[in-house]
């Protein structure tokens, strides 16, 4: 396969296009500046990067509607920015600041909006899972036609409640997309070591799921396969599973050096696959942007992340208040 | 203006490190990932990527320095049209940390409550009672709830069909259809993950544990998911909920269906803990519990379900939660109790009364929040206190009575108080051990000797 060519052939206005390239790059760019504030000690704990992945979720929210909710693990920074969440309420809750999505309490791992009907943002592998099955159990309840995003890494495809809900999703037909970000690696133990089969779309079929398996390093092969599913889970034909294949470039989390997979093997990836450099390529060789075009887009999401990043800064620390509020909710008068 | 490039923390301890290697050289063009050096925690050796783009105008520290501390600049990047010389080396310096204030004392102050009130009738004078099972209570509960709203669904393994393991949702199906009774596979770690995330989606899930002993599988999502999101999210959402059933000893079931979890999630914030004994408690604290807009812990009790109370006729009647109830008033003792320890504690407390001991029982019902004014008020009068409780005796909640009532009435207290447990072993099988296992009417009286030195 040539480098950097993409899997599908996009049609696709040129606008729709830039605008992923656009989507992309602010999450890139956005998680590059959040390692650096990590660096510097503003970040602290755990801090789970998205570098790599980006095409993930930009390609799956361009399937979906107003409406629809997501829900996913604690590698959640990309999923937040591509659902429309604010980048300076997302990087003040990474420096524990009062005008953080969740006031500071949360972290990178536990931010929520209902407004943009994130569900967060979850610390314990897989347990979002079944959340998202129960969001998508409300939503048919309501009957409101509404569909629920549940992303899950390979890893967490191992867990058991997994499979729990994949069964009581089909047997109650809930409209709920299970997406697998299958980016090799669960923390550092690569897909091999750790999963008896190497597909993970087929999990669903003893339960009757259909699922596919996706090139996760193309935007516009992402976007088509969830438009697939959300079709499917919108008519009210149940569950369906995306196995998306994609990888993330830096370790597991800040801390990890990941030591377990060769440096050639990621130069490799973002030589021949990077999400974002494809598109770019796109755009250039069929002359719906140019270099400068390019150029200045870059620029203006600089210009938007470091400003993410100087309010992130100097944003309050929480009240020391904050401590004792938000654990029980006051029933309504 | 050149952009510093500064020592990097790897982990969420570090605070110095070594720089093991330079990858770049002065002069050296250098974008956004690209690896530039090789840090050396305590843990690992990490690989560090530039985040900005430029020429490396000068290298700060060389390689092989050790102890540098976090937040040095350790190389400077030049921007378009820089050079090396235009810029000045700065003296390293780290960052300042974000000031952090002394978090505020964990406030058990009295000053910020509303001032106590002795527990009032949960009912007014007069009312017409009918007599009732904790079975038939709970139901009537769930059934006029579920009529009143919407939003409210009972979930859980043979609800539905099979009309409840125990009977609770008896005829429920036949009202409410499949839709809001519903049955599910034996799953409980995922079907209460799935019942907090309709919580989250707008729904109010009844969710029944057959027992609580099976809910262990799902305790995950009762407290990391259902009792922590509120907090988590900046009071964004939450999860209101109820998580009931059985819970404690039954009979003969040996030690995996026998266990009182009323210390383990009475120790959780976020989570809401009620334990009736009687079937109007049953009732009105049910309902309040589907209306709680948080989640909330309904530990029943199997031998107790098919017991008789009056139970108060009234079209909508509810018990707070976070108030316990004066089951029998007294002078001489305080017996606290929940749940069936109340049958010992009330037992005790009658047969007390033959030999002279006036013994006051409290029936705290609500575990978390806990009233516990009404307990320290009540040994203000008494001087003494004995808790009853089936649980094990390491982190009971007669532990935390003792220890509250200590900080709150030691003056008071003309006796050391007594923590009446089930004992320190796994539920044996045989009837004879079993017996032994779990406290007694006998043990309480013996207690109650004891702290009042009779």
């Amino acid at each position: 396969m040539a480098a950097r060519k993409m899997t599908t052939k996009p049609n696709v206005s040129a606008d729709e296009l830039l605008q992923h390239y656009k989507d992309m790059l602010l999450i890139r760019r956005f998680e590059e500046k959040a390692g650096q504030l990590y660096g510097m000690g503003l970040i602290g704990g755990f801090c789970h990067l998205y570098i790599g992945q980006e095409a993930v979720v930009v390609g799956l929210e361009a399937a979906a509607e107003e409406g629809d909710k997501r829900i996913t693990s604690y590698r959640d920074h990309g999923h937040m920015l591509a659902c429309g969440m604010d980048p300076n309420g997302v990087m003040a809750e990474l420096t524990g600041r009062i005008d953080g999505y969740s006031k500071g309490k949360g972290g990178s791992m536990h931010m929520f909006s209902k407004e943009k009907h994130f569900y967060g943002g979850h610390g314990i592998v897989a347990a979002q899972v079944p959340l998202g099955a129960g969001l998508a159990f409300a939503d048919k309840y309501q009957d409101n036609g509404r569909v629920t995003f549940t992303y899950f890494g390979d890893g967490a495809a191992n867990q058991g409640q997994v499979y729990e809900t994949f069964n009581m999703a089909a047997i109650w037909d809930l409209p709920c997309i299970f997406v697998i970000e299958n980016n090799q690696y669960a923390m550092g133990t690569s897909q091999d070591r750790s999963t008896s089969t190497p597909d993970l779309h087929t999990r669903g079929e003893a339960f009757g799921i259909p699922g596919e398996i996706v090139d996760g390093m193309d935007v516009m092969a992402v976007k088509e396969a969830g438009e697939r599913a959300v079709k499917h889970c919108r008519s009210g034909k149940g569950p369906y599973i995306l196995e998306i294949k994609t990888y993330r470039y830096r370790g597991h989390s800040m801390s990890d050096p990941a030591k377990y997979r060769t440096r050639e093997e990621v130069q490799k990836m973002r030589d021949e696959r990077d999400p974002i450099e494809q598109v770019r390529d796109v755009l250039l060789t069929g002359k719906h942007a140019s270099e400068d075009d390019l150029k200045a887009i870059d620029k203006e999401i600089k210009k938007v992340v470091n400003a993410s990043a100087e309010f992130a800064k100097e944003s309050a620390l929480p009240d020391v208040s904050e401590l004792w509020t938000d654990i029980y909710a006051e029933a309504e008068a | 203006m050149a952009i510093e490039i500064l020592m990097p923390a790897l982990s969420p301890t570090m605070e110095e490190g070594t720089l093991a290697k330079w990858l770049i050289k002065k002069g050296d063009t250098v974008s956004s990932g690209d690896i530039i050096a090789e840090i050396e925690t305590d843990k690992a050796t990490m690989e560090f990527e530039a985040v900005d783009e430029g020429v490396i105008g000068s290298i700060l520290v060389p390689e092989g320095s050790a102890g540098v501390s976090v937040n040095t600049a350790i190389a400077l990047l030049l921007e378009d049209g820089e050079s090396a010389n235009d810029v000045a080396v700065p003296a390293p310096v780290s960052a300042p940390a974000p000031t952090v204030a002394a978090a505020p004392v964990q406030h058990n102050d009295v000053e910020n409550e509303p001032q106590w009130r002795a527990p009032q009738p949960d009912w007014p004078e007069g009312t017409q009672m009918k007599q009732q099972t904790v079975r038939e209570a709970l139901r009537d509960a769930m059934s006029e709830e579920m009529r009143s709203d919407e939003t409210v669904f009972l979930m859980g393994e043979e609800v539905g069909e099979y009309q409840g393991a125990y009977k609770i949702s008896q005829g429920m199906l036949d009202e409410f259809g499949s839709k809001r009774i519903i049955d599910t596979p034996i799953t409980e770690h995922g079907f209460a993950g799935i019942a907090v995330g309709a919580s989250f989606g707008g729904l109010k899930p009844i969710v029944e544990f057959m027992t609580f002993n099976f809910a262990m599988q799902a305790i995950d999502h009762i407290i990391n998911s259902a009792a922590k999101t509120l907090y988590m999210s900046g009071g964004q959402m939450g999860a209101p909920m109820v998580f009931r059933g059985p819970n404690g000893a039954a009979a003969r079931v040996g030690a995996q269906h026998s266990q009182d979890y009323a210390a383990w999630y009475a120790h959780i914030p976020g989570l809401k803990v009620v334990i009736p004994y009687t079937a109007a408690d049953a009732k009105g604290l049910m309902k309040s519990a589907i209306r709680d807009p948080n989640p909330v812990i309904f530990l029943e009790n199997e031998i107790l379900y098919g017991r008789t109370f009056d139970v108060p006729v009234l079209d909508d009647f509810t018990v707070p939660i976070g108030k316990a109830r004066i089951a029998r008033e007294g002078s001489d003792v305080t017996i606290v109790s929940f749940g069936i320890g109340m049958s010992y504690a009330m037992e005790a407390a009658a047969k007390l009364s033959e030999s002279g001991v006036s013994a006051e029982v409290i029936d705290l019902r609500s575990l978390r929040p806990m009233d516990t004014q009404t307990v320290i008020e009540s040994v203000k009068k008494t001087n003494r206190c004995v808790t009853v409780e089936e649980g094990f005796p390491v982190g009971a909640i007669g532990n935390h009575i003792s220890a509250v009532l200590m900080q709150e009435a030691f003056d008071y207290l003309d006796a050391p108080v007594i923590n009446c447990t089930g004992k320190d072993v796994p539920m044996p099988y045989a009837a004879n051990l079993e017996k032994l296992a779990l406290t007694t009417t006998d043990e309480v009286i013996e207690a109650v000797q004891k702290v009042t030195y009779s």
